[in-house]
């Protein structure tokens, strides 16, 4: 277990002129250079909990450390300094330019001008955005754009935490796919502390290594890796909010390369015809993948065979589609309902045969 | 006599043409200058504190309304026939026009880049000075050109206390001290003025705030 970044112990917050609790008695240990959703329905106060670790919003009791410091201990301005802060409107200064913006936080901390343009220009490259944007104004941006420039604001001096509160939540369904990518993208190479607030399940078990489930009142359902929350849910809440579909959502974390394929029915372009068709007769199919050194050619069917001597006389059709083994096995799973044949057929790079998938073959792996 | 067309006298009198245009523009810059210097601070405070909002823009509405006239009277037997005086009038009429401005402008600060200001660490005064003032700027320079060209109509009034600017060729010709085309050079140069000020403080603020133009040609990409 890596050392904790970030620990809640027994956090509450009851806001003035209000009987129940915001946020009740919640414990939560976050690993350094892991990402945790906080995610749970409106009221359960995962935004609150996020902004008590910033300290835009105090706790009531308990204690909240970052990197083992006591966050009431220390200078709010100089808390929040160390910690990137995302928000879902982001918030960039409209009377700054995209460069200014980024480097709003090097400046306040008063770094050198040739400092913070070299992390600007570092920035702008790390999130893919046009060097020709660093001099137009926040309104000259598409959305998807401003999302970039708030996260780069957020990176500006390489702070070890970061707080994103729905940060993709504004733009459309592509462009968060896309956002969403790159985040994870970026997050492999930064391996940064990472706390992000959603109420979209869906998000969080894409970006999650572990997601902590809210009640509300900021009960604290389940917390654990996306895989665990979907095969085990902790009881009624969890399950109802999960929502239907539970399996294929697993299916989607799970990589084709993770498990083991079958070879299924395969000839070289050199073997006879009549070796195919034993082949195929044999294990139950009506076609037959043909496979030179390793590499996938195509297949043939009985009717393309019919009166060739040889496989490769039989000029073998390419897959439409195939999958690989970095592919989900949802999207195995989609390959194989959509194939007229019912099978993915599974390669790696450079077109090299590994064998099929089959529907009993998926289903077995979430099924035990 | 040559009239009412006496182009002879301005000629001959372009010094005190001048000097009364200086100090009338010296009076405005004076009177929008300190009316900032007042304004700014308290309408910071009443926007921080919306309940004092409504009794400031009660005290500064009700000198607002009192009649010009009236008010320099009052003050004469205090601070006698002096720029104090003028000032003391000038400045209270700019007070409503710059603190309402000033207060809309920072409530129109939107809550979004507070917030996110906060949240990386922007202590309380340079949330004011480098976000609020900033982004209010454009709602504070339309009430200081309302405030300005009020003003420039109203220093024309302090001629009975002895000022005036242009005001004092006004009245000068009325009371027959100068001839009758004084009254018109005065009022001319006066809107001319007022005129010529509107357009510089707007300048300024378009080259102050370049973003607020580009927001507006807001491009896809």
């Amino acid at each position: 277990m890596a050392t904790t970044m970030i620990s809640l112990r027994d956090v509450s917050k009851r806001f003035p002129g209000t009987r129940a609790a915001a946020v009740g008695d919640l414990s939560l240990k976050i690993a350094e250079g892991e990402t945790v959703v906080l995610v749970g329905p409106s009221g359960c106060g995962k935004t609150t909990t996020m902004k008590m670790i910033n300290r835009l919003i105090e706790p009531t009791s308990g204690t909240i450390e970052v990197d083992g410091t006591d966050v009431m201990a220390q200078d709010p301005v100089h808390l929040r300094r160390g910690i990137g802060y995302v928000i879902q409107s982001i918030g960039l200064m409209p009377h700054r330019t995209v460069a200014q913006n980024i480097a709003t936080v090097p400046r306040l901390e008063g770094w050198e001008s040739s400092r913070t343009d070299a992390r600007v220009r570092e920035l702008a490259e790390i999130l893919q955005l046009d060097e020709e944007l660093l001099d137009r104004y926040p309104g000259e941006l598409s959305g998807g754009q401003r999302q970039r420039v708030g996260v780069a604001r957020a990176l500006a001096v390489d702070p070890p935490v970061m707080l994103m509160d729905e940060p993709f939540a504004a733009v459309d369904p592509i462009v968060r796919a896309r956002l969403q990518d790159q985040f994870l993208d970026i997050q492999e190479r930064l391996r940064k502390t990472i706390v992000f607030v959603t109420h979209d399940i869906d998000e969080a078990i894409k970006l999650a290594d572990r997601i902590a489930i809210l009640n509300v009142g900021g009960v604290l359902e389940q917390y654990a890796p996306p895989e665990e929350i979907l095969r085990e849910p902790a009881g009624d809440f969890v399950k109802a909010f999960v929502g239907a579909e539970r399996g294929l959502k697993r299916l989607a974390l799970m990589k084709v390369s993770g498990i083991e394929v079958e070879e299924g029915p395969v000839v070289s372009p050199e073997d006879s015809a009549e070796k195919a068709r034993s082949v195929m007769g044999e294990l139950g199919f009506d076609w037959i993948s043909v496979i030179e050194d390793g590499e996938l050619l195509g297949w043939v069917d009985e009717r393309m065979l019919e009166g060739k001597e040889r496989v490769g006389d039989a000029e073998p059709r390419r897959f439409s589609a195939y999958v690989t083994a970095e592919d989900s096995l949802r999207q195995a799973l989609d390959s194989i309902v959509t194939s007229r044949t019912n099978v993915a057929v599974v390669v790696t790079e450079g077109q090299h045969y590994r064998g099929i998938l089959t529907l009993e073959r998926v289903s077995k792996e979430i099924v035990s | 006599m040559s009239g009412f067309w006496n182009w002879e006298w301005v000629a001959t009198h372009l010094d005190l043409v001048g000097e009364q245009l200086i100090e009338h523009l010296w009076l405005t810059v004076l009177a929008v200058g300190i009316g900032l210097v007042i304004s700014v601070p308290v309408a910071v405070y009443a926007q921080r504190h919306p309940r004092l909002y409504p009794p400031v823009t009660w005290v500064a509405g009700f000198l607002y309304t009192i009649p010009s006239l009236a008010l320099f009277a009052l003050l004469v037997p205090f601070s006698g026939l002096s720029t104090l005086t003028a000032e003391f009038g000038l400045v209270s009429y700019t007070l409503l026009i710059l603190i309402r401005n000033i207060v809309s402008g920072l409530n129109a600060v939107p809550d979004d880049v507070k917030e996110a200001a906060r949240g990386m660490g922007y202590t309380a005064g340079q949330m004011l000075w480098r976000v609020e003032l900033p982004l209010a700027l454009p709602v504070i320079v339309a009430g200081i050109r309302i405030a300005t060209v009020t003003t420039i109509g109203l220093v024309t009034v302090t001629a009975l206390i002895g000022k005036g600017g242009l005001g004092a060729l006004m009245l000068g010709g009325f009371r027959q001290l100068y001839p009758e085309i004084a009254v018109l050079v005065g009022l001319t140069l006066s809107v001319a003025l007022a005129i010529a000020a509107d357009g510089l403080i707007l300048g300024a603020q378009r080259v102050l705030t370049p973003w607020a133009r580009s927001v507006r040609v807001r491009t896809a990409v």
